[in-house]
């Protein structure tokens, strides 16, 4: 049955999720936009917080524990912990996407452990705080052209990882880094797989912390990767190189981590027009839905057009977590969501900078901050561009070497 | 009696009159355009109603009224089993009917009359009137006429306007119709011999604003009400028998009447305009016209009035989904076949990401839509989320319409692929305002 509500049950999730954003995310917000590498410790207290949120069941934190897929297990229809943690994480970047990304033991490199790993990896790392290094300086938005290499010594029984990682989110603060590397580069990308590399480990070397536009909460290390050794039971998934799935295998995290990128854009943009709806009303501003918007101020009509690109984008974000939670296939409808929030939180934080004038634009308030803060969304967990290819090869039936 | 059993009855009940339909000669709608009712060429006003149908008045004591629909409290995309069949069984009939009579419909400024009575057949009318008099539901169904609405536009959108124009008199009449009112008009809406109807709300004049109609309605010593003004866009204008037409009370709110077109002096005017033509819009003309106290819908109340218009909003978005739907299932074969500098269109990104974004607004505008119209079922309010699912599929809509015949090129322009007339369509569902509703 046809219903777009958020669901009864996480509906004290919800309201949990915005008391924090509110009492705890926002008074530091500025704090930790002005001292960037300075680590929020008021989030340490917050993260055990949301430990226990997550291990309450259904109601995941910022997207580490709750993107594995269930196999379906109740008949009917699923509400589940890929949407309780969109919702979650929507209410928590309405408070600070810095720092939710800076949240403890909720990295994307915690994404992947909880949805590719086995049993016994997901057993040993528990508990730990893991980030992700994919990008290198030649391999963006191009993984599958990542140079970093992993090598088995037999004789150890240890991959040997050699090369260079970039904008490693949280890379110098948490325990671990799940890395991309390749065992054989003539094999492309079949041969990517994912290892788990221990912070300490004396491979591992930090070269710096990036200077940022905006997430400056949030720390972006830059790693190099010298002999770096780590036991063959940290690689995650299988070792075996196939063609057919190898690449699959990793790139499928992103069908679940894609929509919590965009919840995290569609709680942004809710922050932005929140706050230039108070403002505009503090102007005699008031948009009205029943009222056709060429009849109202340029004001109201740029609110009555910005609210609509946010729903299009909340509701694209819920889709494809209610699939993800349905165990329906979502790549499709992930991209989309990610593309059409991504964009939309750029946009409208523009906007409302603009509409706020120097109220907007001042460091008074935050709507400047967030107008920096946005612009990572559109680019990070794959930019704007990929999402349209990804998109565009499924509706065309077009393969990655024909559309590219 | 169980929401499934409800649903399954719904479903036998319409499904039993498609099933009929399909015994009905397929043949017979593609007469020649010529044959169209429709008289292009006669200018100016004349009587409205053609037929000259008049309608008996009845009397029932209670209204029947639908319940609001049940919650599960779940977030959930899946249509009920008797939803996605009505749903299929409109789609099927809008591809093997609709579409290949959209361009001479189009061209005529009408619909073929055999068209309009079989889909009036599948018991389009029935889905938003309760079953206690004569309808299909006993839930409110406005997501039901959302899918069916865009399930017809993805055939043609004219033709759907012009067959949901009386069924919305229909719902309209089991949302707000008293006793009497239903009585006396649901019988023929929902009769084999379904006469046109429409809702009346548009108004030929820039930046109308529903809410403030320039149409009058005073109210005479003998307690009757006398219409003066003129609506526009209103589907099958020359031939409608009774109309739903909005208009100001003096000195008070706006409000719905019901007016039946035989009544002295009611004139109506062939206005065609840039799509939606087989709707043969056009506009009424009300000059004193006289109609009892009882004609008054859901007794005046502002809150029926304004819930009026947020429902068409609702139906126009419905249309749009459908049509824009039929532009992106056109585009996609098209863009992969045509070849340019040695290869498919399609491999260019210029090309791809247009259709990626047609995909991603569609979809946006499609749950919006769908979130509004679950909504009003619910009996939640639903004013914000029509707002949001109007501007979405105006701007939108608009836009992918444009994209269609871009990506075609010149040959989009040319009308021997239907991408024009998509363009011409798209553009209605930001510019209509009543007409239709769900």
């Amino acid at each position: 049955m046809i219903s777009l509500e958020v669901p009864r049950k996480f509906r004290p999730l919800v309201e949990q999720a915005h008391l924090l954003a509110s009492e705890v995310f926002r008074p530091i917000s500025r704090k930790y936009d002005e001292a960037e590498h300075t680590y929020p410790k008021e989030l340490d207290m917050l993260a055990a917080l949301i430990d226990g949120m997550s291990d309450g069941g259904e109601s995941g934190g910022a997207g580490a524990a709750g993107v594995r897929r269930s196999g379906g297990e109740s008949p009917g229809v699923r509400n589940g912990s890929n949407m309780s943690t969109a919702l979650s994480i929507m209410e928590l970047c309405w408070g600070d996407v810095g720092l939710l990304l800076s949240m403890p033991r909720q990295g994307l490199g915690n994404s992947a452990i909880a949805s590719v790993a086995d049993d016994e990896q997901r057993e040993r790392f528990n508990g730990m705080w893991a980030a992700m290094a994919i990008t290198e300086p030649g391999a963006g938005s191009d993984s599958a052209a990542i140079r970093t290499t992993a090598v088995l010594d037999e004789d150890t029984g240890e991959y040997v990882l050699n090369g260079e990682k970039i904008f490693v989110t949280s890379g110098d603060r948490a325990d671990l880094i799940v890395v991309w590397a390749t065992l054989d580069r003539s094999l492309g990308r079949a041969a990517i797989k994912s290892f788990v590399v221990e912070r300490e480990n004396p491979g591992l070397h930090l070269d710096r912390l990036e200077h940022k536009l905006g997430v400056r909460a949030s720390d972006t290390a830059n790693f190099r990767l010298e002999d770096c050794r780590v036991p063959r039971e940290n690689l995650l998934g299988s070792p075996e190189v196939d063609a057919g799935r190898g690449f699959a295998g990793v790139m499928q995290t992103f069908d679940n981590t894609r929509p919590l990128v965009a919840a995290m854009a569609v709680g942004l943009t809710r922050a932005c027009l929140q706050e230039t709806r108070r403002l505009l009303v503090g102007e005699g501003v008031c948009a009205d839905p029943d009222t056709p918007a060429a009849l109202q101020s340029a004001a109201a009509a740029e609110l009555l057009s910005m609210d609509a690109d946010y729903e299009s984008a909340r509701l694209l974000t819920l889709q494809a977590s209610w699939m993800a939670d349905n165990s329906r296939p979502n790549s499709l409808q992930a991209s989309m969501a990610k593309a059409k929030a991504g964009r939309t939180c750029v946009d409208v934080a523009m906007r409302c900078v603009r509409l706020c004038g120097p109220l907007g634009y001042g460091q008074e308030l935050l709507l400047e901050k967030w107008a920096r803060d946005a612009k990572i969304l559109d680019l990070f967990e794959g930019t704007q561009q990929i999402q349209l290819l990804i998109i565009a090869r499924q509706l065309l039936g077009k393969t990655s070497a024909e559309l590219r | 009696m169980s929401a499934t059993e409800r649903g399954m009855r719904l479903g036998l009940r319409v499904l039993g009159r498609i099933a009929g339909s399909q015994r009905l000669d397929r043949l017979r709608v593609r007469r020649p355009a010529e044959r169209l009712l429709y008289r292009a060429t006669r200018d100016g006003f004349r009587a409205s109603g053609a037929a000259g149908r008049t309608f008996k008045a009845a009397r029932r004591s209670q209204p029947a009224r639908l319940q609001a629909a049940g919650e599960s409290g779940l977030f959930d995309l899946t249509p009920t089993e008797e939803q996605q069949m009505v749903t299929d069984a409109f789609r099927e009939f809008a591809e093997q009917q609709l579409r290949p009579a959209a361009g001479a419909a189009d061209s005529a400024c009408a619909a073929p009359r055999e068209l309009l009575e079989q889909i009036a057949e599948l018991g389009l009318s029935m889905l938003g009137v309760p079953e206690e008099i004569g309808g299909a539901v006993s839930e409110r169904s406005s997501v039901t006429s959302v899918l069916a609405a865009e399930a017809l536009a993805h055939g043609d959108m004219g033709l759907a306007v012009a067959a949901l124009a009386p069924a919305s008199v229909a719902t309209a009449l089991g949302l707000w119709g008293d006793g009497d009112q239903q009585a006396t008009y649901l019988p023929a809406l929902l009769g084999d011999e379904m006469p046109a109807a429409a809702l009346a709300l548009g108004e030929p004049r820039a930046l109308f604003d529903p809410a403030m109609p320039r149409t009058l309605a005073r109210r005479d010593a003998g307690g009757d009400y006398v219409l003066d003004g003129i609506k526009a866009l209103v589907p099958r204008a020359a031939e409608n028998s009774l109309l739903i037409v909005g208009a100001q009370i003096e000195g008070e709110s706006p409000a719905l009447f019901l007016l039946e077109t035989g009544a002295r002096g009611v004139l109506s005017r062939p206005a065609p305009t840039m799509g939606v033509r087989a709707a043969a819009t056009g506009h009424v003309l009300l000059p004193d016209v006289r109609v009892p106290a009882a004609a008054l819908l859901g007794g005046g109340d502002p809150a029926v009035y304004a819930a009026c218009v947020r429902r068409a909003r609702l139906a126009w978005c419905a249309l749009s989904l459908g049509t824009a739907q039929a532009v992106l299932d056109y585009v996609i074969p098209y863009v992969n076949d045509r070849v340019a500098f040695g290869e498919p269109i399609s491999h260019r990104q210029a090309v791809a990401f247009t259709i990626s974004d047609i995909a991603i607004e569609l979809e946006g505008m499609r749950l919006a839509t769908l979130r509004a119209a679950s909504r009003a079922d619910a009996g939640r309010d639903f004013a914000h989320e029509v707002a949001v699912a109007r501007t979405l599929c105006a701007e939108k809509g608009a836009w992918i319409g444009s994209e269609g015949v871009q990506l075609l090129g010149g040959h989009g322009y040319v009308t021997e692929h239907p991408v024009e007339r998509w363009y011409r369509d798209l553009q209605a569902a930001g510019v209509f305002e009543g007409a239709l509703l769900v």
